[in-house]
Formats: structure tokens, C-alpha cells, sequence
């Protein structure tokens, strides 16, 4: 279910992977999207930040500033840049409580990408999702 | 001319996949089983099932003496000495931890445990636990810089104080053998047991255990066409004898009250509990349709994909092969591509190949690299699953370069 907003940007993501069927273009549009993630700072990129529980090498940071939080994430691999900058382009700026009601699945279900998710640990965006919902449990 | 597999048709599964447009080539994980097995399987359900070693009844006895049947098969096939016994575990990794806390009494502080840089976690993990445990020394056993195993070094790190070595037949990450023989007499000659993990290994080359002469050889059925959750620990007596049981439960004892026990010796003092029965009397049925294959034509047919396999990737530019394999698998990298990458653009395709560490993270750490691809073969395979992978890879490549 999805009763919250949707952010522009994330409109746009949509109609972009509604458009396209086969492997290629959606591989293709989706090494596009690696291309739009915030740039990750480099002395972020460390063992702190390192989410845990995939093979490949995958960071992120969270902020929270009146209400909204905002999350900054990176990978080595470029398809999962890509997925992590839809994943961001989805819950950035929406409000903690939407945030906390929204299905990530769903979305990525909706982009045609949710065998992103479920496939296996070495794409790592389960694992970030994970910790997204576990920062958003810690006290502040 | 094609190359094609005459056994194909006899593992069910291969054409359900391609009907699903997928092509396996990741038997070094697990493989996909015969017919003989699926039929082994659904008569000993139909038939009526018994549990081993307990019943007094016809039934009882009856799955009992085919389940005991199974342990000389499994001898027979591994061209075991006489003075050895089967045990069955649910699987590699159980083994050799059955056998990491059976020797853990007689591992003193100061002793040193002797693996390869090239071991599986499961072939880690059990002995460095085990001498974090008892303020044992680890000690691995160098790479060269082909991949292979450093003989000359490995001569100066087997000594007086070596109590246990263990080392994998076939490297799951290098495709290469290892120098048994040498190692095996160097460890035995300093009184250490020495433990083979042929899990990778027993898949293309089944060993004679007569004349390689290791103490405990270990193995899973999976990988080798047979069931799941079923182990192979082969052990000579006299080293069996030394290990202390380390699972307590039914049928694994001779007598107990309820403040002492005693207990049974090899196997069944090591088979606690009931036995994955099924998976048993499924393997000897794997077994005998490996026995009709003709080994020669099997292993030639394996060799020519083999080669064709590395020939393929060799003559594709900046993909680095690792090592230098020998046999059933190839394991790469790309210069420019993450792992990651590559391998779920080639999954996009419907080829199911491996990538990331492998269950070796020290090794891909010794290669300075942060995982790789690997694409395994069994007997099923053809040129044909080779084209389709390669082909993946080109298209995979031509949208990440």
C-alpha cells in the first residue's frame, strides 16, 4: 500500500522503468541512474558507514533534520548504485512518519525490479534496507 | 563439431531449465541429480519407511541392512583399505567440525593445525576455532604465484610440532589439484593426521584411498549428483579411534545410566540421532549410475569443456583468470567491471554462474581482489551452455565497458 507522495524525482524513475521491458534497456536505464547519486564522500566511505551482510562494499549515512531524514549511500558495483539512487530518490525528503509506512518492496516492485531484492545477499540492497529501518528504530 | 553430453537426458532437470530459457553452470555449488535418484527416493517413501538401527521388525530390519549396504558401496567407490569405517554426516562442513572436536583433546598448547591459503571457510573456520580454543597455532601453508601450492615452504611449516594437516583436494576457487602425496607422507612422517577435503575434488577425480593414504577423507553428496544433507567422513581406524564423540544422543552408545554413558566406536558412535535415510539409500542409486558411466569418456568430455571454457575467456580482453585451473571450473575477474556487476547482467541472461568470495575470503584477499566470477561444469554440460554463457558475458561487457 502507498498512500504517501510521491517525490518527483521518483515520478520520474517510474515512468522511466515503466517504459522499458527488456534486460538491456533496463540495465542500461538503470546504469543511468548510478550516474544521478549524490557523490559520496570519500572519508565516508569506511568501516562505520559499511553496511554489513553483503559482499559487496556498500556505505551509507542518514540525517535527520526536522522531521525528514536524508540518506546518503555508495557501492563499488554500478548497478547497485543504481539501485540504491532509486532506493534514495524514494524516501528522501518524505517525512519520518511517511517514511516509516512506506513498502520499499512495493516500490521496487513497481519499478519491475523487486528480483533486486529478494535474488541474493551479493546485491547488498536487502541489507541496506535493513539498516535504513534500523536506523529509523534507534533513539535519536 | 558440437560438443554434447550423453548423460544429459538422464539428469530431469537440465531440460526443465532450458525450458525456462536458464542454463546451469554452477555444479560446483551443487548438482543437479540423475533419474535413478528421483526413482530411489520416491520408492523408499512409497515402499514404507523404517528407522535404522532401533526396529526389531521386518521393515526395521530390512531399511537397516539397505542403509548398511550403502557404507561399502561408498568404500568400494573411494577404493578404501580395509581397516577404515564410513561415517555419515549431514555433510562436509559437519564432518570436519566432527572431526576438529573429536581431536580437541589431543590438541595441546604450542601444537600447530596446518591448512592451505587455498581452503574453503569450511575447511578454515573448524581448525582455527579449534586453536583459538586450545592456544594452538594456525599455520597456512603459502600460495605461488601461479595459485599453486609453495611444496618447498610447505616443507619448512610441516614439523615436529604439526598435529593436524588439512587440505582440499581441488582448490574451489582454482580449479587446481593439490600435491597430495608429498604433504600427506611429509604430515604422517611427524605423526600428524592429515584430513582431505575432496568435496570439490571427489566430482572429477574419485580418489584411491589405498594409495593416497590420508588418515580421514571427507566429502559431500550434493556435489556429487547424489541428495542433500548427507556428509561422508571416511576415516582409518586406528585414527578413529583416537577421537572422542562429539554429538550425544540416540543409538550412539553401547550403555549409559543416567550420571555416565559409554559409547559405541566408529560409525555409529558418530551418528547420533537418526540418519538422513532417505538421502542415503538416494546416493547408493547416484552410486550405480556413476558406475555405468565409462570414467574415461566422462572425464575426457569434461576436459574438452574444461578447455574450451579457458580458451574462450583467454581470448576476451581484460578478463584476469585466477590461478591456473586444472579441471571442473574457472574462476575470473575483469579489469574494469566489479564482480557484482558482471554477474547480474550475465544473470539477467538466464546463466547461473557463481560470484563473490566463494566461502574464501583469506584467498580473495591474498589475490588482492574483492571477488570474482566462477563458472563450474558438471557432466551434463555442453558447448552450447558455454556459447550461451559466453555470449552473456559479451553483451554483459558491452554495456559495462
Amino acid at each position: 500500500m502507498t498512500s504517501v507522495s510521491l517525490p518527483a524525482q521518483a515520478q520520474q524513475a517510474l515512468s522511466e522503468f515503466q517504459q522499458y521491458k527488456s534486460w538491456e534497456q533496463r540495465s542500461r536505464l538503470l546504469l543511468r541512474w548510478a550516474e544521478h547519486l549524490e557523490p559520496f564522500p570519500s572519508e565516508a566511505q569506511c568501516e562505520t558507514n559499511r553496511v554489513l551482510g553483503c559482499e559487496t562494499k556498500v556505505w551509507l549515512t542518514a540525517h535527520q533534520c526536522k522531521g525528514v531524514w536524508h540518506f546518503q549511500a555508495s557501492s563499488e558495483a554500478r548497478l547497485l548504485r543504481g539501485l540504491l539512487a532509486l532506493l534514495l530518490v524514494r524516501i528522501n525528503g518524505i517525512s519520518a512518519t511517511e517514511l516509516a509506512q512506506l513498502d520499499v518492496q512495493d516500490w521496487f516492485q513497481q519499478l519491475g525490479l523487486a528480483h533486486q531484492i529478494s535474488s541474493s545477499r551479493n546485491n547488498g540492497l536487502n541489507a541496506v534496507i535493513q539498516r535504513i529501518q534500523k536506523l529509523m528504530q534507534a533513539p535519536v | 563439431m558440437m560438443l554434447s553430453s550423453p548423460w544429459r537426458a538422464d539428469f530431469p532437470a537440465l531440460a526443465n531449465l532450458a525450458h525456462q530459457g536458464l542454463v546451469y553452470l554452477d555444479s560446483a555449488a551443487t548438482a543437479q541429480k540423475p533419474q535413478p535418484l528421483l526413482d530411489a527416493l520416491q520408492h523408499y517413501y512409497a515402499q514404507g519407511v523404517a528407522n535404522v538401527h532401533r526396529a526389531q521388525h521386518r521393515l526395521g530390519n530390512r531399511t537397516t541392512q539397505a542403509f548398511e549396504q550403502v557404507r561399502e558401496q561408498v568404500a568400494h567407490w573411494l577404493q578404501a583399505p580395509v581397516d577404515s569405517e564410513i561415517i555419515f554426516t549431514r555433510g562436509t562442513t559437519e564432518a570436519i567440525n566432527l572431526l576438529a572436536y573429536g581431536l580437541e583433546a589431543q590438541i595441546q598448547p604450542g601444537d600447530e593445525l596446518v591448512i592451505s591459503a587455498l581452503e574453503h571457510h569450511a575447511n578454515l573456520l573448524p581448525w582455527q576455532q579449534l586453536a583459538l580454543r586450545r592456544g594452538a597455532r594456525l599455520v597456512v601453508l603459502p600460495l605461488d604465484a601461479s595459485g599453486q601450492l609453495d611444496l618447498v615452504a610447505a616443507q619448512s611449516l610441516i614439523g615436529p610440532r604439526t598435529r593436524t594437516l588439512a587440505i582440499s583436494q581441488l582448490s574451489n576457487v582454482l580449479g587446481n589439484w593439490l600435491p597430495l602425496k608429498p604433504l600427506i607422507q611429509q604430515a604422517q612422517a611427524q605423526g600428524a593426521w592429515v584430513v582431505v577435503d575432496g568435496a570439490q575434488g571427489i566430482v572429477h577425480q574419485p580418489p584411491n584411498l589405498k594409495q593416497l593414504g590420508c588418515d580421514f577423507y571427507v566429502f559431500s553428496s550434493h556435489k556429487v549428483y547424489g541428495p542433500d544433507g548427507l556428509g561422508v567422513l571416511y576415516g582409518r581406524r586406528a585414527a578413529l579411534a583416537q577421537l572422542q564423540p562429539w554429538q550425544f544422543g540416540g543409538e550412539m552408545l553401547d550403555h549409559t545410566d543416567y550420571y555416565r554413558a559409554q559409547f559405541r566406536p566408529a560409525p555409529l558412535g558418530f551418528e547420533a540421532g537418526t540418519p538422513p535415510i532417505a538421502s542415503v539409500l538416494g546416493f547408493a542409486a547416484t552410486l550405480n549410475y556413476l558406475y555405468q558411466i565409462d570414467q574415461a569418456a566422462w572425464i575426457a568430455h569434461e576436459q574438452r569443456l574444461h578447455s574450451n571454457l579457458l580458451t574462450g575467456l583467454q581470448q576476451r580482453s581484460g578478463i584476469r583468470i585466477l590461478g591456473q585451473p586444472q579441471a571442473a571450473l574457472v574462476s575470473f575477474t575483469h579489469e574494469s567491471v566489479h564482480p557484482s556487476d558482471l554477474a547480474q547482467l550475465i544473470s539477467e541472461q538466464g546463466v547461473a554462474i557463481r560470484t563473490g568470495s566463494h566461502c574464501a575470503q583469506p584467498l580473495m584477499q591474498h589475490l588482492g581482489i574483492n571477488g570474482a566470477l566462477r563458472v563450474s561444469l558438471g557432466l551434463y554440460n555442453d558447448q552450447q551452455d558455454l556459447e550461451r554463457f559466453f555470449q552473456a558475458l559479451d553483451q554483459a561487457l558491452e554495456l559495462l565497458v
